[in-house]
């Protein structure tokens, strides 16, 4: 690069490092708040991959997808152009664990969402790699000045958002075979690491794993279960109406592995480069290796495989449950193993990769990294794992970068307000020691946090910062003012015992009533619907389905919602003591030596937040009170 | 924030006993117990008065007290603030407080009221910064001190609790994270079956608490001293029998032995413990270690040295070992040929924080015997020394723990009993599981997740 005479320069507002789900979104964020931004990405044909498996949403990251929609981000408008295959998850389930999911068309999928780049006012999209970060001192702090790619030439901006995802001095692995390759044997990035160690950004080494694609042709499907999509299509965007997406599905399929298939991994487990050694980065325990389960759950007699269509226009299957860094040879034999898989061809090996990411302690819940003004990250840089996980970051960094360059406060959710709010509060303040996967368990407030509520939840930021119109506001206002009412309704319309509703009850298999009931208490009972009820409501108003649906959540789970309210609420009064930027954690005598370090490294926003530090001690968040006290904040 | 109780003055056996509550609802939950001569509600009565009535559990007459009422701001921690002067002795004391609990109060942290007070700006910088050390401090020692007073048995038994909770919590969740691979059915019957036998046992340790346990807790009174100084024969002179084995031979106490013994109504928790000195033997050295930590735990120390032989270094390492601590110190075998003098002894307790009284005492002829008994009476009655208050809060906020605990199973049950969809359970699971976290001081951090990867294969 030294030799290098080029010296274009180009100014714009914000520039975006890769094109990955976390990169689009924050593109897209900061072109439609008006600034000009350039996304950046080692190949053009690589926008919105998805490298992993074949679908979007699932239990938790359902509930990202259409949070960040909410919000007014993109991802769940283009699984809805781009889906094959629907299914809600844990209907069996409580209102709160419903998760959507649906397999998409990849090649569709990465199609569609560039020709929302491509035609999104504001945006330019460049193909090249960023090998520098350029940026002014000015005492401790530095200040975002450009990027620098590997042509020579300099983008001058104000706001950098790092969204490298696994490209970071990639390497993959299968069995022996080693290549210095970010995912799909695509380019990786070789020189921002450096820049970013430079400027302090220190880095570390994760993992993670794709498991093979094999030729449908030489499948037997027969051998296996049929998984097919749900019959009624509920849409992941609130912005996509139902009648639109109704269409014919393809199949998912579910073989199982059995003890053949575990002899021979167990017998080759010296050539896995994870049990050899080779791999240095940690890997994930929610999607272990075909290998890792078979060694830690040496018990289990089999494990369950799928295999998902990976479009409409393509041959190729993904075979889920079994992903393998183990050598191609090991690979063929084991998959052979698998009913219906006997004559299987492989036509991408199952690999490894490993990748540079940020170290614990940098990010701020605006997720801009600390001591770099104007410098953004998200998604698997940050440490996270998913095509969900990284939109919703990469919408949030996008907002606040714009929000910052337009002298706005930053846009935080708190762990009461989103799952998006749970994740980025993990990634911030908790030293998470393998990619991070969203799960409803990490949620304490889960039960106020559905996905079906999602845009009362959110609907009115996204409006507030700018990427949501505000029909689509008015649309939720609207409906919880039907919502609240038809509650109250129901709540105050009240059923007598005559003999008519007693048989009616009967035939329900439900309880005789003694005196008069209101509508609301029998909706209460798990045997009775809200469609049982116009037995004794013949004159009421049709209501679309998503507001009857709410109208029974809040009624069915009152109780569970209130006390649930309660918990927020205290939760609220700690994340409300704010701790001032410049403290200095040697003045606050009595603080433990641990919480201490912990406290200078994480450098929580509020005292909530400070006592999710692990090591930070009920103790040390009663003298950091009291210090905040006596210094008047 | 919310109400506050604890019991203010120390749980000896003197007449008064002071509870306080502070907090926005400390007046309705007083008046909820409270019946004035006069018939006049607390609430309606103006600040800063004096009450005369009588504490009552529905319709059972507690005990007579005196209630003082300080609103919001003019209290010690400017909230308002209703203090019980109750006249019952220790287990009327108790009685009250555990109403207060039952009708919304939270047993208060250790320093909580003085956190209030500087927190809502009663007092200043310098009192903040001793507030803040006591703090630090004070919830270290409580949260040794609830875990050293559990017995080993009884933690060991809350564990198991928690641990076989947090199994069906991540089962749960394992499943509802992981629809495909997992699956609840037949779940609940299961879940029901082990919730009854868990919450039977909580029920069991609740009960334990009501039964009077402040009566068998005495006073601790660790037997400390270098070996062969006589400390077992002390014990057998005490307790009137061959209890402890006594030789010739040093360090023949090799772990600490535990006795009760009734003076005058009073409890003392004997321990006998290995004699504190240099050792390679491995089973007396952790015998040492024990008797270390016995002085730290005793509410009294009796400190036996050896009359008929010099002082040396290892007496002066025992006297700053139990420096700041209640001791009385036995200057033994007085019907030998006395080698060290009370006048050579009391020289060693030089610039300690407590000069202990010296006796003489012949474990032989039972010389002495006699006077130290008066001595502790004495003490005791004087409020000298006392039953460890700190623990008695530890103590009562255990019992509110577990009913925290129980009343959440409870929950559980109703739930499954509602056909309540499974991740309705694990809400109340995880109170449970908190509750009982808290009894052994234990957080709830990653515990979850880190069991749902143990346990249950997650994932693609």
């Amino acid at each position: 690069m030294e030799n290098n005479r080029n010296n274009l320069t180009i100014e714009t507002d914000v520039c975006v490092i890769g094109a990955g789900h976390a990169g689009c979104e924050a593109a897209l964020a900061c072109a439609r708040l008006g600034l000009n931004t350039v996304i950046f990405t080692v190949s053009i044909e690589s926008i919105a991959l998805m490298p992993c498996n074949p679908n979007v949403g699932g239990t938790s990251k359902g509930h990202l997808v259409r949070e960040l929609d909410a919000l007014g981000g993109e991802m769940g408008k283009n699984i809805d152009k781009t889906f094959i295959q629907s299914k809600m998850l844990n209907l069996s389930k409580g209102p709160a664990v419903h998760s959507l999911r649906a397999q998409a068309d990849k090649a569709n999928y990465s199609h569609e969402m560039r020709e929302t780049l491509e035609n999104q006012e504001n945006l330019t999209i460049k193909q090249g790699e960023v090998c520098e970060i350029l940026f002014d001192e000015d005492g401790d702090n530095k200040i975002i000045k450009g990027v620098r790619i590997f042509t020579g030439t300099t983008y001058l901006c104000k706001a950098v958002i790092i969204c490298s995802g696994t490209y970071l001095n990639a390497r993959c692995l299968c069995g022996e075979a080693i290549t210095y390759t970010g995912p799909n044997g695509l380019q990786a990035a070789t020189y921002l690491s450096e820049s970013l160690n430079a400027m302090g950004v220190t880095l570390r080494r994760f993992k993670t794993g794709t498991p093979a694609r094999m030729d449908k042709r030489s499948l037997d499907f027969s051998k296996m279960e049929e998984q097919k999509g749900d019959e009624r299509i509920i849409p992941f965007s609130f912005s996509t109406n139902p009648d639109d997406i109704q269409k014919d599905q393809v199949s998912c399929y579910l073989t199982y592995t059995n003890e053949e298939t575990h002899k021979i991994i167990k017998a080759n487990l010296d050539r896995s480069p994870i049990y050899a050694g080779i791999i240095e980065g940690t890997g994930p325990r929610y999607c272990p290796s075909i290998e890792d389960k078979v060694v830690k759950f040496a018990d289990k007699e089999r494990h369950q495989v799928f295999i998902e269509p990976e479009g409409l226009y393509t041959n190729e299957m993904y075979v889920g449950g079994m992903s393998s860094s183990l050598p191609e040879d090991v690979q063929l034999a084991m998959y052979r193993t698998v009913p219906g898989l006997e004559n299987c061809k492989i036509v991408r090996n199952a690999y490894a990769i490993e990748y540079d990411c940020l170290t614990p302690g940098h990010l701020t819940l605006s997720l801009e990294i600390k001591g770099v003004s104007g410098l953004f990250s998200a998604g698997q840089f940050n440490g996270s794992s998913g095509y969900e996980e990284a939109a919703a970051q990469g919408l949030i960094a996008g907002i606040n970068a714009a929000r910052k360059i337009q002298g706005k406060e930053p846009v935080i959710l708190d762990r009461s307000e989103a799952y998006i709010g749970v994740l980025i509060d993990d990634l911030v303040t908790k030293e998470n020691l393998e990619p991070y996967r969203m799960m409803t368990s990490r949620a304490e407030y889960r039960l106020l946090l559905r996905q079906d509520n999602a845009d009362f939840r959110l609907r009115k930021i996204g409006y507030e910062v700018g990427l949501v119109t505000k029909e689509q506001y008015d649309y939720v206002l609207y409906k919880d003012e039907k919502i609240t009412a038809e509650v109250d309704r129901l709540k105050n319309t009240f059923v007598g015992s005559a003999t008519k509703n007693q048989e009616y009850l009967e035939s329900l298999g439900s309880a005789p009533l003694r005196t008069g009931t209101s509508l609301a208490e029998l909706l209460c009972r798990p045997e009775i619907t809200y469609e049982n009820l116009s037995f004794f409501d013949k004159e009421r108003e049709p209501l679309s389905e998503d507001i009857i649906e709410q109208v029974c959540i809040r009624i069915k789970y009152e109780g569970y919602i209130e006390r649930q309210e309660r918990q927020v609420a205290a939760f609220k009064k700690m994340e409300k003591k704010l701790i001032p930027d410049d403290i200095n954690y040697d003045d606050v005598s009595s603080l433990r030596l641990e919480a201490r370090q912990k406290l200078k490294l994480f450098r929580p926003l509020s005292v909530g937040q400070a006592s999710r530090i692990s090591g930070v001690t009920p103790a040390d968040v009663s003298v950091l009170l009291i210090y905040l006290a006596s210094i008047g904040k | 924030m919310d109400t506050i109780a604890a019991i203010c003055t120390a749980l000896s056996p003197s007449g008064i006993g002071i509870i306080r509550i502070s907090g926005e609802e400390a007046i309705t939950i007083a008046d909820k117990i409270f019946k004035g001569a006069d018939k006049k509600k607390l609430k309606e009565s103006d600040s800063h008065t004096i009450h005369y009535g009588h504490i009552v559990d529905g319709n059972e007459i507690v005990d007579e007290v005196l209630v003082m009422l300080m609103k919001a701001p003019r209290s010690y921690t400017m909230e308002d603030v209703v203090e019980i002067d109750c006249h019952g002795g220790i287990l009327v004391l108790k009685k009250v407080f555990n109403l207060l609990i039952e009708n919304g109060c939270r047993p208060s942290e250790p320093g909580e009221f003085t956190k209030r007070a500087f927190l809502n700006g009663r007092i200043d910088l310098t009192s903040a910064e001793a507030v803040m050390d006591l703090i630090s401090s004070k919830s270290e020692m409580a949260r040794k001190n609830s875990v050293s007073m559990l017995n080993g048995k009884m933690y060991e038994l809350i564990k198991n609790l928690r641990e076989e909770i947090l199994y069906y919590i991540a089962k749960i969740e394992a499943a509802l994270d992981d629809p495909e691979h997992m699956s609840l059915d037949g779940f609940e019957e299961e879940l029901q079956e082990k919730i009854n036998n868990i919450q039977e046992k909580i029920n069991q340790l609740i009960k334990s608490y009501d039964s009077g346990k402040i009566l068998k807790e005495g006073i601790n009174t660790a037997i400390v001293g270098k070996p062969n100084a006589g400390k077992s024969s002390i014990l057998n002179m005490i307790l009137n029998e061959e209890r402890a084995i006594v030789t010739e031979i040093k360090g023949t106490t090799r772990d600490t032995l535990e006795e009760s013994y009734d003076i005058g109504g009073i409890t003392l928790n004997l321990i006998d413990t290995a004699g504190i000195h240099e050792s390679d033997d491995v089973v007396e050295k952790i015998g040492i270690e024990r008797a270390k930590s016995a002085i730290e735990k005793a509410d009294l120390v009796l400190y036996v040295a050896d009359s008929s032989t010099e002082t040396d270094v290892f007496d002066d390492q025992i006297i700053s070992l139990i420096d700041g601590k209640k001791s009385i110190c036995l200057l033994n075998k007085s019907d030998l040929q006395r080698e060290t003098t009370k006048q050579e002894l009391n020289a060693h307790f030089e610039g300690c924080l407590i000069k202990p009284v010296i006796l003489y005492t012949s474990a032989k002829n039972g010389e002495g015997k006699e006077e130290l008994f008066e001595m502790i009476k004495e003490m005791f009655f004087a409020g000298e020394i006392s039953f460890n208050d700190e623990i008695m809060v530890s103590n009562l906020r255990q019992k509110n723990d577990l009913v925290i605990a129980s009343d959440s199973l409870k929950k559980v049950s109703e739930s499954i009993e509602n056909s309540m969809p499974e991740d309705f359970l694990s809400i109340d699971l995880m109170s449970a599981y908190a509750a009982l976290g808290e009894i052994i001081g234990e957080e709830v951090s990653d515990d979850l997740v880190d069991k749902i990867f143990s346990e249950f294969c997650m994932g693609k």
